[in-house]
């Protein structure tokens, strides 16, 4: 087995050292019954090439997304990450590395974290963010935890506007939980989010662009919630939007969720992805996940190390901000060296070229018969009403060879109103070829 | 600030020699003093926005976010990569992180397009290949435990641990049982399971371990009670040990009413050797991450699927695949499913890739033979060094790891934590230390089973050389260490009194108080 060193001449001689009879016998606390007692049913090692050849057979049985026009979003984008970025994540001191638990020899991964909070502060217009989470769904659940534990109050509520996905894990980590409001998913509006607030509101959760692609009023928002003594989450599934859109610490958000796929990493099929999460100063020791802080070397040299770490289960166990561990380093990674090799002038320009395509996009369809473009906001994602049920319409498309969205009834199934709802996303990877290809195959389905 | 040949500046702490003095290690400024705004290593066409459709949201202040062209890139994080330990560079002796080879093959198949470049929600008719590949990898994950379900979706160990006792609680609220608030937890866990069991409202129960460093079964039975939901146990469990009373614990466990929650971070001891569900577990995380070799990648992604009894199958969360005449279908909504959703999407594909493609290259033979050695190794460290070190439990073979602790320091001056930055200047990271909490001084070894016994051999060697020169009374050596790596040691008092996590241009700082 190539993966393994050893030669049966070795084992022997190791085994020798321990003065054991043979390999079982290592094995002595193990009850008889459970040792070996089984035949698997699973195939023998294999070489390279046919493990190659088995794992390409069923790549080769999916649509990629470079395969033909895409506006899938919803939660994920399809943008370009440069060469660099995937050549660098490979090198073997970052993809190889365990968590920088030794600071002494971790410097590399640490300065590559502080660095990653900078940005992520910068972006999000906040104080201070944690070295990532596991990706924006999960942190949408901890920054609700964390704002009751804030506040030290407990409802929350959720715009309707919010991905259902987000809700539904939410709704998992809260479970049964009478505080816990969950407006109702209206393609048009986000619900009536600033009636429902009151002196026992420790959060409100608003997406923006929503799971429709509206923009949403943060500030009003936030002024809002604040007048009660309550917090303002803010979720973001497109990070590039911040390309173009005020901060939302500039807007008085208080927790800024992110998901950072955007950035740095491909579609995945959904994962790994990576959480951001930035807040205010005063709120760093109720923050979950991990974080990197600047101190010094006993020579006085800077250097960095895992920092407040007394938050967190390894130190505290059960009374932890929360039971994660695992952050996700080397997405965090990938986002981190994309963003620097954007700058601000790539960001913005990224941020541009997805919304300028997004308009073309908006303005293409509003002139096909039977689609209605429900957006009058949007950064790059925006939701059509056409005249069929969606999910059947999206299929035959998909076998046309044109992935053209997520119908919105795939995310929720049975609500009323959603049926014949498509959300389309633009990306910079979007071409006029595509948007007309789109065009022609929609027009002539729906006539 | 001053400037060097190349541009850079050199102000603010970035220093002209490493504690290293290695011409080949140059300490590296940060991005935000490399870079500015104006740099980019990124080309995108020109664009102008004659209108927006930002209604009003439009961005007004500047982000102060700085570029770097691709070379500036290139070289500084290749320079930051060099400061860090890697399993590709050296041994990686973290007990209870399955530091192990990562082969280049799985990366290479979790970049062709088919897995990389598809999206969670296009048509599921597009992406049978990827429905296929969950399939596959969770046909392993039961076969190689014997369980009846597999929940892949969790992104971590932690995750999984959330998912198996939200399954375990739902399991209980189905039955009427919602009284059992109680989880009985052994002192030797991880950290993660009494923050999890506390996350979703139980109280934990510590169960005192035996002088041989097992669970004792007759401890288990005095702690259950009506009001007991389950029991977290590790196993093989965190002092390298497999618990002798599995069997009975989990018996005990079931005959209570409760769920056996099994920490599956040390699968790697026993996979195609034992099977956890012969045992009488009822759900399991596995980190793919650990035991089926994705890359740590310094901190993560993890992936944690969980497998589960049949006790527990129904309470599995969606998504789920699901066999039907077309081919493959996607569950992700189950009216009335009681756990609902723990993450966006389909879990973590690029993970899942990686673990199956790990899977078929080992075959059923190479995993056990693979666990077999990593059992192999560690006892072998352990044979080698038990005459100069301390073995807290003699009493049994370990499996995967070897447990130390530092009685064989007593009264040298040096600690733990000391000899672990020694090894740091002999070329080793340091072992897993001060865990588990249940040995004074833990140290917990672990080599896997990619190490060669040429490396082992020379890691013996080095331990058992520091070891006599501890004892000897050269704690200099210990004390100061250490003194070849990038950064002597670091501050942790000072970062987390006066917390600086991110950068500042100068001018934006307060004024220092010292």
């Amino acid at each position: 087995m190539r993966y393994l060193p050893h030669s049966d001449h070795e084992r022997a001689d190791m085994l020798g050292v321990i003065g054991a009879a043979n390999v079982d016998a290592l094995f002595s606390a193990v009850p008889k019954s459970a040792l070996k007692s089984f035949t698997l049913d699973l195939p023998a090692h294999s070489p390279e090439f046919l493990v190659e050849a088995h794992m390409r057979a069923l790549a080769g049985k999916n649509h990629a997304a470079g395969d033909g026009p895409f506006f899938v979003g919803a939660g994920a984008y399809r943008h370009h990450v440069p060469a660099t970025v995937d050549h660098l994540i490979q090198r073997s001191e970052w993809l190889t590395a365990y968590t920088p638990y030794q600071p002494e020899i971790s410097q590399g991964t640490l300065q590559m974290l502080f660095e990653f909070q900078t940005q992520v502060a910068k972006i999000t217009g906040m104080d201070v963010a944690n070295a990532s989470l596991y990706d924006g769904s999960t942190g949408t659940a901890e920054a609700v935890l964390m704002a009751r534990r804030i506040t030290r109050k407990n409802k929350v509520v959720l715009s309707g506007g919010l991905h259902p996905h987000y809700r539904d894990v939410v709704k998992a980590y809260l479970k049964d939980d009478a505080d816990l409001v969950c407006l109702s998913p209206s393609p048009e509006g986000q619900g009536d989010i600033l009636e429902q607030i009151d002196g026992n509101t420790a959060a409100i959760v608003i997406q923006t662009p929503d799971f429709y692609g509206h923009l949403r009023d943060l500030k009003a928002a936030a002024d809002a919630v604040h007048s009660q003594g309550g917090l303002l989450i803010v979720v973001i599934t497109e990070v590039v939007s911040l390309g173009l859109l005020e901060a939302p610490g500039a807007l008085g958000a208080d927790i800024v969720v992110a998901e950072g796929q955007s950035i740095g990493n491909a579609l995945n099929f959904g994962g790994p992805y990576l959480g951001l999460m930035a807040t205010k100063k005063d709120f760093i020791r109720q923050m979950p996940g991990r974080l990197c802080g600047e101190t010094i070397d006993a020579d006085g040299n800077r250097g960095f190390v895992l920092t407040l770490s007394t938050r967190e289960q390894h130190i505290r166990r059960e009374k932890a901000t929360s039971n994660i561990c695992t952050n996700s380093g080397l997405c965090a990674l990938a986002f981190s060296m994309h963003m620097a090799l954007l700058g601000e002038a790539g960001f913005t320009r990224l941020a541009k070229l997805n919304h300028a395509n997004a308009i073309k996009l908006a303005d293409a369809l509003a002139g096909v018969p039977g689609v209605e473009v429900l957006n009058e906001t949007f950064f790059n994602e925006m939701t059509i009403r056409v005249t069929q049920p969606a999910a059947g319409l999206v299929e035959r498309l998909a076998q046309r060879g044109i992935l053209a969205g997520v119908p919105a009834s795939r995310l929720l199934p049975g609500e009323a109103g959603v049926e014949n709802l498509i959300i389309l996303a633009a990306t910079e990877l979007t071409t006029d070829a595509d948007i007309a290809a789109l065009v022609t195959a929609l027009t002539e389905e729906l006539a | 600030m001053s400037m060097n040949t190349q541009g850079r500046p050199t102000g603010i702490g970035t220093l002209g020699t490493s504690a290293s003095g290695s011409a080949l290690l140059p300490d590296e400024p940060l991005l935000f003093e490399i870079g500015d705004t104006e740099h980019s290593g990124v080309d995108l066409p020109e664009v102008t926005l004659s209108s927006d459709r930002l209604g009003g949201f439009g961005r007004k202040s500047k982000l102060d976010l700085a570029g770097l062209t691709e070379p500036e890139a290139m070289r500084h994080y290749v320079r930051l990569s060099r400061l860090n330990h890697s399993i590709d560079s050296g041994m990686y002796p973290l007990g209870s992180c399955t530091m192990k080879h990562n082969p280049r093959l799985n990366e290479k198949m979790a970049r062709l397009p088919g897995f990389s470049d598809i999206h969670p929600l296009q048509p599921v008719s597009t992406v049978q290949g990827a429905l296929e590949l969950m399939d596959q990898l969770s046909y392993w994950l039961m076969t190689l435990t014997n369980t009846a379900a597999v929940a892949l979706s969790p992104k971590a160990g932690a995750h999984g641990e959330l998912l198996g006792m939200m399954a375990i609680k739902a399991a209980q609220e189905a039955k009427g049982e919602a009284h059992r608030t109680i989880v009985l937890v052994p002192e030797s866990a991880h950290g993660t399971n009494p923050a999890t069991a506390a996350f979703l409202g139980y109280t934990v129960k510590p169960v005192p371990a035996k002088d041989d460093g097992t669970v004792d079964v007759e401890a288990v039975k005095a702690a259950l009670s009506p009001d007991v939901a389950a029991i977290m146990l590790t196993n093989p469990n965190t002092c390298g040990l497999f618990e002798l009373q599995v069997i009975e614990i989990a018996k005990a466990v079931h005959d209570a009413g409760a769920f056996f929650y099994c920490d599956g971070a040390n699968f790697n001891a026993i996979m195609g050797v034992v099977r956890p569900g012969d045992l009488g577990i009822d759900a399991m995380h596995i980190n793919l991450h650990k035991t089926f070799s994705t890359p740590h990648g310094g901190g993560g992604p993890g992936a944690g699927p969980v497998v589960l009894s049949e006790a527990l199958a129904p309470f599995a969360p969606v998504p789920f695949i699901k066999r039907v005449q077309e081919g493959l279908e996607l569950v992700e909504h189950v009216e009335g499913n009681a756990l609902g959703r723990v993450t966006a999407f389909h879990g973590q594909m690029g993970m899942y890739v990686r673990a199956l493609t790990y899977m078929l290259s080992h075959g059923a033979d190479g995993l056990a033979q693979a666990a077999e050695d990593a059992v192999l190794n560690a006892n072998y460290i352990k044979a080698r060094l038990q005459h100069l070190f301390s073995v807290p439990f003699p009493d049994y073979p370990t499996m995967h790891e070897a447990l130390f602790d530092d009685s064989f320091l007593k009264g040298t001056g040096v600690t733990t934590l000391d000899f672990a930055k020694a090894m740091i200047d002999e070329g080793f990271h340091p072992m897993t230390m001060y865990f588990p909490l249940v040995v004074h001084g833990a140290m917990l070894i672990e080599p896997t089973e990619s190490e060669s016994k040429q490396t082992l051999d020379r890691f013996c060697d080095v331990m058992a050389e520091l070891a006599t020169d501890a004892k000897a009374g050269n704690t200099d050596r210990f004390t100061a260490a250490p003194m070849k790596a990038p950064r002597r040691r670091l501050d942790e008092t000072r970062a987390a009194r006066q917390p600086i996590l991110k950068w500042e241009r100068l001018a934006n700082l307060p004024q220092a108080a010292e």
